[in-house]
């Protein structure tokens, strides 16, 4: 087994290795529950390296291929067909991105989970679920073939429901869950259809080799508006953003970063439909306006709801849908302009600034809902109004919230900065209300986030909190997510030329994407 | 054209995609999903059916035969629709003995 061959079934390994180890845990937790909470480290480890393996050879090289049951993974079309008809992941440049804001927050919130969910019963599940959930994000995210894209949907969704209502002895937990549960089942059936009337037409379930074909009839239409609503209402943007608020807050808080984590794999799954499969053939400025829409109601709507909250994780839900808006915007101007003379000079800017946003929200908004969580397992309450003066005893969570805080309003260090000033700039070109609405969105956001940091951390002790730190695996939890607030914050140039531009690159460059598996673009 | 089929395809999703908007028992929208999920499974199977034609397997009168793959992907959305189906049912369980009722009593907090 040499580093080639590795690379080579890395993506099949990734999804297989913790496949196969999420149903390995209840047998070793039935052993010894030390040697469970091991195991599921070194998986999460043992992905994170293989997938920085990868990441890094898709950014340096090229695309990844991998046929399913293939004798040789790159022979994407049999010989007997003139079509792919295996399932093909395929790791390009946006997947091998999306791989590593998975697995990063997955390792993160394993190592959270740890001491979080310590005095809970179930844990051999609870680790079960965590692992498909990561399963079913990097399987969204490599996937080359449409139905297969429907079935890691519905693994995701199916381990997220189930985690939303792990502490099912909240009753609005069990709420939380059963709502969330309908609307991705009604997603992945919407989903489902489109894929049926695709088929219908062209015979085709391989998205590159659909790509090559598709022509944008009417029922394309109706499958390209099926597709968008489903995933704009798995992504949370605002007229389907109900179920945000409810699940988020009331799910563990490492399942709630995952949850982040597994909504922007259904915006990638968003963009990968809108840019690789339909790409050009769209009407790219009504579409373009369209997510630009979206993403601006998601904006507004989504800070303006969370100023009068006064629970401190439904707060941050809906902050987590005002930022899912910019990321709308961002990829939105990028479509708008896909295939017009501005594209290279402020489009493509628009569009890393939009997947830049992707990593960084997943980073800092990771963080913030781990500290909410941190804050919950000492108070036992998420009422702003009972909560006070936290900086005096948990000084490292202070740090963090401070850290997550000012990332999310984009104050210049850290990461949210670089990303959203590459979206302001690119979005006045288009329009300068929209770069207006965006920054006025930042500062409610730092405004509102001040209110939290000063009823949560500043003023006298509480008197019938415990006191002290939160235990070490917590922070070590928060810390691998700080570390890439912190590095994305001080090299942005570097991150976004051999990380985000290449990503931004595979979506824009649809020919790359059909060329690789179909052949010939 | 097979009009019925697609007939019934259109009248399941319409009625489930009613019941989960409308219903405000929760047990009713769940009976409204898997309606829907009916429909959408039915319309796989049609676009693949050919009136006349045979299972796809090979024996001496191969000539006629209906599309395999849309079969696989319904038994796929079957089995999954399955998980669904007993995830949701042991939320309502919980719901119901939270509460009491299956109904939302304070209104959805959309």
């Amino acid at each position: 087994m040499n580093v080639d061959w590795l690379l080579t079934h890395s993506p099949a390994l990734l999804i297989a290795i913790p496949l196969l180890a999420a149903f390995l845990t209840p047998v070793i937790d039935r052993i010894n529950k030390k040697a469970r909470d091991a195991f599921v480290i070194i998986v999460l480890i043992i992905a994170e390296i293989i997938m920085i393996a990868l990441a890094w050879d898709v950014f340096t090289g090229s695309a990844h291929i991998y046929t399913m049951g293939a004798s040789n993974p790159t022979a994407t079309i049999p010989s007997q067909a003139a079509v792919p008809i295996r399932i093909v992941l395929e790791v390009d440049g946006m997947g091998a991105f999306m791989g590593l804001i998975s697995t990063t927050v997955s390792l993160a919130a394993g190592f959270y989970s740890l001491a979080f969910v310590k005095k809970e019963t179930g844990q051999g599940r609870y680790y079960t679920l965590l692992l498909l959930m990561l399963v079913g994000m990097l399987g969204m995210e490599f996937t080359g073939d449409i139905f297969n894209l429907f079935v890691f949907l519905e693994v995701l969704s199916m381990a997220s429901a189930a985690l939303i209502a792990y502490r099912f002895y909240y009753g609005d937990a069990v709420e939380g869950a059963f709502k969330y549960c309908v609307v991705s089942s009604l997603g992945a059936l919407m989903v489902l259809f489109a894929i049926g009337l695709l088929y219908g037409q062209y015979d085709l379930l391989n998205m590159a080799a659909l790509a090559k074909v598709i022509e944008y009839t009417t029922l394309d239409k109706i499958a390209l508006v099926l597709l968008i609503a489903a995933f704009a209402m798995k992504c949370g943007a605002v007229p389907m953003h109900m179920w945000t608020p409810d699940s988020y807050t009331v799910a563990p808080a490492p399942i709630t970063a995952m949850l982040v984590a597994a909504s922007q794999a259904s915006l990638y799954a968003l963009f990968r439909i809108c840019f690789s499969l339909y790409g050009l053939t769209l009407d790219v400025t009504t579409v373009g306006i369209i997510i630009i829409a979206l993403g601006l109601l998601s904006m507004f709507v989504g800070v303006t709801m969370a100023l009068p909250q006064k629970d401190i994780k439904r707060l941050m839900s809906y902050h987590a849908v005002s930022q899912t808006g910019y990321m709308l915007l961002g990829v939105g101007v990028g479509l708008y302009l896909l295939g017009k003379s501005d594209f290279d000079t402020y489009g493509m800017a628009a569009m890393e600034g939009g997947i830049f946003h992707i990593i960084n929200h997943a980073l800092y908004k990771g963080l913030l809902f781990l500290t909410a969580g941190a804050i919950f397992y000492k108070v036992k309450t998420r009422n702003l109004n009972e909560m006070g003066g936290l900086a005096h005893s948990m000084k490292f969570t202070t740090i963090f919230f401070m850290i997550g805080a000012l990332a999310i309003a984009g104050i210049p260090p850290f990461n949210g900065f670089a990303s959203k000033l590459l979206i302001y700039e690119s979005a006045y070109h288009v329009s300068p209300i929209l770069s207006i609405i965006a920054m006025l969105v930042s500062i409610i956001t730092l405004a509102s986030f001040v209110k939290v940091f000063h009823s949560a951390f500043m003023g006298p002790p509480m008197e019938n909190a415990e006191a002290g730190e939160v235990p070490k695996s917590m922070i070590i939890g928060m810390a691998i997510l700080t570390v890439g607030i912190i590095l994305f914050g001080l090299f942005p140039g570097w991150v976004v030329s051999n990380i985000v531009h290449p990503a931004a690159q595979a979506l824009a460059a649809q020919a790359g994407y059909i060329g690789s598996v179909a052949g010939g673009a | 054209m097979m009009w019925p089929e697609y007939i019934t395809v259109a009248a399941l999703i319409s009625i489930g995609l009613y019941g989960v908007m409308a219903k405000k028992n929760l047990m009713k929208i769940f009976i409204a999903l898997s309606l829907m999920e009916t429909g959408v499974n039915l319309l796989l199977i049609t676009i693949g059916y050919i009136p006349g034609g045979t299972a796809p397997i090979e024996n001496g009168n191969f000539a006629k035969y209906v599309d395999p793959l849309p079969q696989a992907l319904v038994l796929t959305a079957i089995v999954i629709g399955l998980s669904v189906t007993a995830l949701a049912l042991t939320l309502l369980i919980w719901y119901h003995s939270k509460t009491g009722t299956l109904e939302y009593r304070r209104g959805m907090r959309w």
